[in-house]
C-alpha cells in the first residue's frame, strides 16, 4: 500500500510536470512564437490556454503593446544647411511575430537599433527638404505622417514591427547658432525698449506741448478779455468825460490846467523863474493890480 | 527605453507588482515548486513518522485527504486580495481579458488569473518644460505641469508598454510643437492660456491615437521665461515701459501744474481789467461829476470863482517849488544865475540820502562822477565866459 501510494503520487507529480510543460497561458498583452528544437514552427497562439509539445517546443514571447524608441538627439541639417539637434521618439508594436523574431531575434533593442537607423535617415531626409521655421512650427504634423507612411512601407516586411506614430520631442538649436539667436532677441528687445522710452518721451513732449498750448491760448484769451474790459472802462469814461466837459470846454481847460500846474510843481527841486510881471504878481508891484493886462482873459 | 530587459521574453513588466504588491497569483513555476516542496514535505513527514511507528498502514487515504485540503488551503490563500478606494484592477483569466474589479476584498484564483491593479482615481502629475524653440525662432523657457489620471485601465494595462513614459514624451512634443507654433511674445504674455488649451487638446489626441487609457485632468502653462542669457534685455523692456509711464507721469504733472496756473492768472488778468474798467468808470463819474457841479457853482459867479481858483492853484504851486523872481525887463544882461549851486543842492541832497544806504554801487559813484565832471566844466565855461 505505502508503495503503491508513493508510486501513485510520483505518477501524479510527472504528469503535472508534463502537463506544466506542455500548456502555456498568452496573455492579451503579449504574442508569442513557438519554437521546436529552435525551428519556427507555422503556428499563430492564440490569446488564452495554448498548448505545445511538451520538453520539445519552447516558446518565446515578446510584448504586443505600443513600445517606445527614445533616441538619442541627432543632428540634421534644414535646407538652409542650418544645423539642429533633434530629439525623437518614435512608437512602434510588433506586426508580425515571426518576422519579429527572425529578423531580430525576439530583441526590443535590437529592434529599437534597427527603427532607429531608418527614422533618423527619413528625419534626415524630412528636415533636409525644409526651413526651420516649417520644421519648429505649423509643419511638424505633415512631416511626421508621411515619415510614418515611408517608414511602414518597408519596416513591416524587413522587421515585422509597425510604427505608429514619431515625435519630434525636441528641436534645438547647435550653441554657435543659440548665441546668434540670443543676440537677435536681446537686439529685438532693445528696439522695443528704445520704442517705449521715445514713445513715452513723444507723448510726453505731446502732453507738454498741449499744455504750452492751453496756457498760451488761456493767457492770450484773458489778455483779450481784459483789453475788451479796459476799452470798455475807457469808452465809458471819455463818454462821462466828453458829456461833462463839452458843457463848458473852456472852463473845463481852466480847471484842469491849474491842477496839472499843482501836480507837475511839487518838487522843491523844482525851480522856476518868474517874471514879476505876471498875473499872479501884478499886485506884488502895486495894490492896484492894474499893471497887468487883467483878468478873464 | 523599455524596461524588459532583453531576452527575459518570459518576464513581464507587472510582474513585480503582481508578485510584491497585489498577492496576485505568483510565477506558475514558483508555484509549481512551492506545491511540489509541500507535497515532498508532508510526504517525508509521514515517512518519517512511518518509521517511529514501524511501518504499517501509515498513509491512509485520510492523510491524502488532509494533505490536498491543506494544498487547496494554500491556494486559495493565494488569491485573497484587497483592493483601495482608489484602486481598480483588471482580471486576466488565462491570458484573456475577464473583468473589472473595484475597491473592496477579493478572491481569484491564482495561476489562472492574473490580478493588475492601478491608483485610477488619484491624480498624477507629470512636470515638463525646458528651453523650446518658437515661431519666430526665438529660444524661450516654459514649465509646464500636466495633471493626469487613468480613465481605461484596461487601456492603461494592454495597450501600451508604458503609458506614463509614453505620456512624457507626448508631452514634451505637444508642448515644443504648440509653443513652436507661437510667436515668442505671445508665449511670454496672454498667449498661455490658449497655449495650455491647445497643448492639452494635442496631448490627449497623442495619448488617445496609442490608446494610452489616460486622461488629462489639467495644463498648467507656468509663466513662460526668457532664457538666462538675455534676460537682462527682457527686463530692460519692462524697465522701458516703466520708463515710458514715468515719461508720461511727467509730463501729465508739468501740464496739471502749469495750466491750473495759467487759468488762474487769466482770470487775474480779467479781474484787473474789470477792476480797471470799473476803477476807471468810476473816477470818470466822480471827476465828471465834480466837474458838472463845479461848472454849476462857477457859473453862478465866474469872475470871483475863476480868480480864486486860479491864485489857489498857483499858491499851492509857488509854495511846493523853488523860484526865482527875475525881473527881466528891468534887469541887466550880465545876471548870474547859479542853476548848478540850485541843481547840486538837489543831487547832493540824493547823494547824502544814498550815503544814508551801506552799500554805494558802482553806477551811483559813477552817476556822481559824471556829474561833477559836468559841472567842472560848466563852470570852466561860464568863468572864461564872464572872464570875456
Amino acid at each position: 500500500m505505502s508503495t503503491k501510494s508513493i508510486v501513485g503520487i510520483i505518477v501524479a507529480l510527472i504528469a503535472l510536470l508534463v502537463v506544466n510543460a506542455a500548456v502555456y497561458v498568452l496573455p492579451e498583452y503579449k504574442k508569442a512564437v513557438v519554437l521546436r528544437f529552435g525551428k519556427l514552427q507555422p503556428v499563430h497562439p492564440e490569446v488564452g490556454l495554448n498548448f505545445k509539445m511538451p520538453f520539445s517546443d519552447e516558446v518565446r514571447f515578446f510584448d504586443s503593446r505600443i513600445l517606445t524608441l527614445d533616441a538619442p538627439p541627432e543632428n540634421y541639417f534644414t535646407v538652409q544647411n542650418k544645423r539642429l539637434v533633434v530629439d525623437s521618439y518614435a512608437k512602434w508594436r510588433v506586426s508580425d511575430a515571426a518576422l519579429y523574431y527572425t529578423s531580430t531575434g525576439g530583441l526590443e533593442d535590437i529592434a529599437d537599433r534597427r527603427l532607429a537607423v531608418r527614422i533618423s535617415d527619413g528625419l534626415r531626409n524630412e528636415f533636409g527638404k525644409r526651413t526651420l521655421h516649417e520644421a519648429v512650427s505649423g509643419e511638424r504634423d505633415e512631416l511626421m505622417a508621411s515619415l510614418v507612411v515611408t517608414i511602414n512601407k518597408t519596416v513591416g516586411l524587413e522587421l515585422g514591427v509597425e510604427v505608429v506614430d514619431i515625435r519630434v520631442k525636441r528641436i534645438d538649436l547647435p550653441d554657435e547658432v543659440r548665441n546668434s539667436v540670443y543676440d537677435r532677441m536681446r537686439a529685438g528687445r532693445e528696439k522695443e525698449a528704445r520704442e517705449y522710452r521715445s514713445k513715452g518721451k513723444e507723448q510726453a513732449e505731446i502732453i507738454r506741448a498741449d499744455a504750452d498750448r492751453q496756457r498760451t491760448v488761456i493767457e492770450a484769451e484773458a489778455y483779450r478779455d481784459a483789453e475788451l474790459l479796459r476799452g470798455e472802462g475807457d469808452a465809458k469814461a471819455t463818454n462821462l468825460y466828453a458829456a461833462a466837459y463839452s458843457k463848458n470846454p473852456e472852463f473845463y481847460s481852466f480847471v484842469r490846467s491849474l491842477q496839472a500846474y499843482k501836480t507837475t510843481f511839487q518838487n522843491k527841486g523844482d525851480i522856476m523863474l518868474i517874471d514879476p510881471d505876471s498875473d499872479f504878481f501884478r499886485y506884488l508891484k502895486s495894490s492896484k493890480g492894474d499893471t497887468s493886462p487883467g483878468l478873464g482873459q | 527605453m523599455a524596461w524588459n530587459e532583453p531576452g527575459g521574453n518570459n518576464q513581464d513588466p507587472w510582474g513585480g507588482n503582481r508578485n510584491n504588491n497585489n498577492g496576485g497569483p505568483p510565477d506558475l513555476d514558483e508555484a509549481l515548486k512551492n506545491f511540489q516542496k509541500k507535497i515532498n514535505s508532508i510526504f517525508g513527514g509521514k515517512k518519517g513518522g512511518g518509521n517511529d511507528s514501524g511501518g504499517g498502514n501509515g498513509i491512509s487515504g485520510s492523510m491524502i485527504v488532509v494533505g490536498l485540503f491543506v494544498v487547496a488551503l494554500v491556494y486559495g490563500a493565494f488569491g485573497i486580495y484587497q483592493l483601495d478606494e482608489q484602486k481598480q484592477a483588471v482580471v486576466l483569466r488565462l491570458g484573456k481579458f475577464h473583468s473589472f474589479v473595484g475597491a473592496g476584498l477579493h478572491w481569484n484564483p491564482p495561476l489562472i488569473d492574473e490580478v493588475i491593479q492601478h491608483n485610477v482615481t488619484g491624480e498624477r502629475q507629470y512636470v515638463a518644460g525646458g528651453l523650446m524653440l518658437t515661431e519666430d525662432e526665438s529660444i524661450v523657457e516654459v514649465p509646464v505641469t500636466i495633471q493626469y489620471n487613468i480613465a481605461d485601465i484596461k487601456s492603461f494595462v494592454l495597450n501600451v508598454n508604458d503609458p506614463v513614459v509614453s505620456l512624457q514624451h507626448a508631452s514634451d512634443s505637444a508642448l515644443r510643437h504648440v509653443v513652436g507654433s507661437t510667436e515668442l511674445n505671445q508665449v511670454l504674455s496672454e498667449g498661455r492660456g490658449k497655449i495650455a488649451t491647445e497643448m492639452r487638446q494635442r496631448l490627449q489626441d497623442y495619448l488617445d491615437s496609442y490608446g494610452t487609457g489616460i486622461n488629462i485632468v489639467g495644463v498648467n502653462l507656468q509663466e513662460g521665461k526668457p532664457p538666462a542669457a538675455v534676460k537682462d534685455a527682457f527686463d530692460d523692456v519692462v524697465k522701458a515701459k516703466e520708463d515710458q509711464e514715468r515719461l508720461k507721469n511727467q509730463a501729465q504733472s508739468y501740464a496739471n501744474g502749469i495750466v491750473p496756473e495759467a487759468r488762474g492768472l487769466a482770470q487775474r488778468t480779467i479781474e484787473e481789467a474789470n477792476a480797471y474798467r470799473d476803477q476807471v468808470i468810476a473816477r470818470a463819474e466822480g471827476e465828471s461829476e465834480r466837474f458838472n457841479q463845479l461848472l454849476f457853482a462857477y457859473s453862478q459867479a465866474p469872475i470871483v470863482t475863476r480868480e480864486r481858483l486860479y491864485i489857489d492853484a498857483i499858491e499851492s504851486v509857488m509854495a511846493n517849488s523853488s523860484k526865482v523872481l527875475v525881473d527881466v525887463e528891468g534887469g541887466n544882461n550880465m545876471m548870474y544865475l547859479p542853476l548848478d549851486k540850485l541843481t547840486g543842492q538837489a543831487s547832493s541832497r540824493s547823494s547824502l540820502s544814498g550815503g544814508a544806504n551801506a552799500g554805494v554801487t558802482q553806477d551811483d559813484i559813477r552817476q556822481i562822477s559824471d556829474l561833477v565832471l559836468e559841472q567842472l566844466r560848466q563852470d570852466q565855461a561860464s568863468r572864461t565866459r564872464g572872464a570875456r
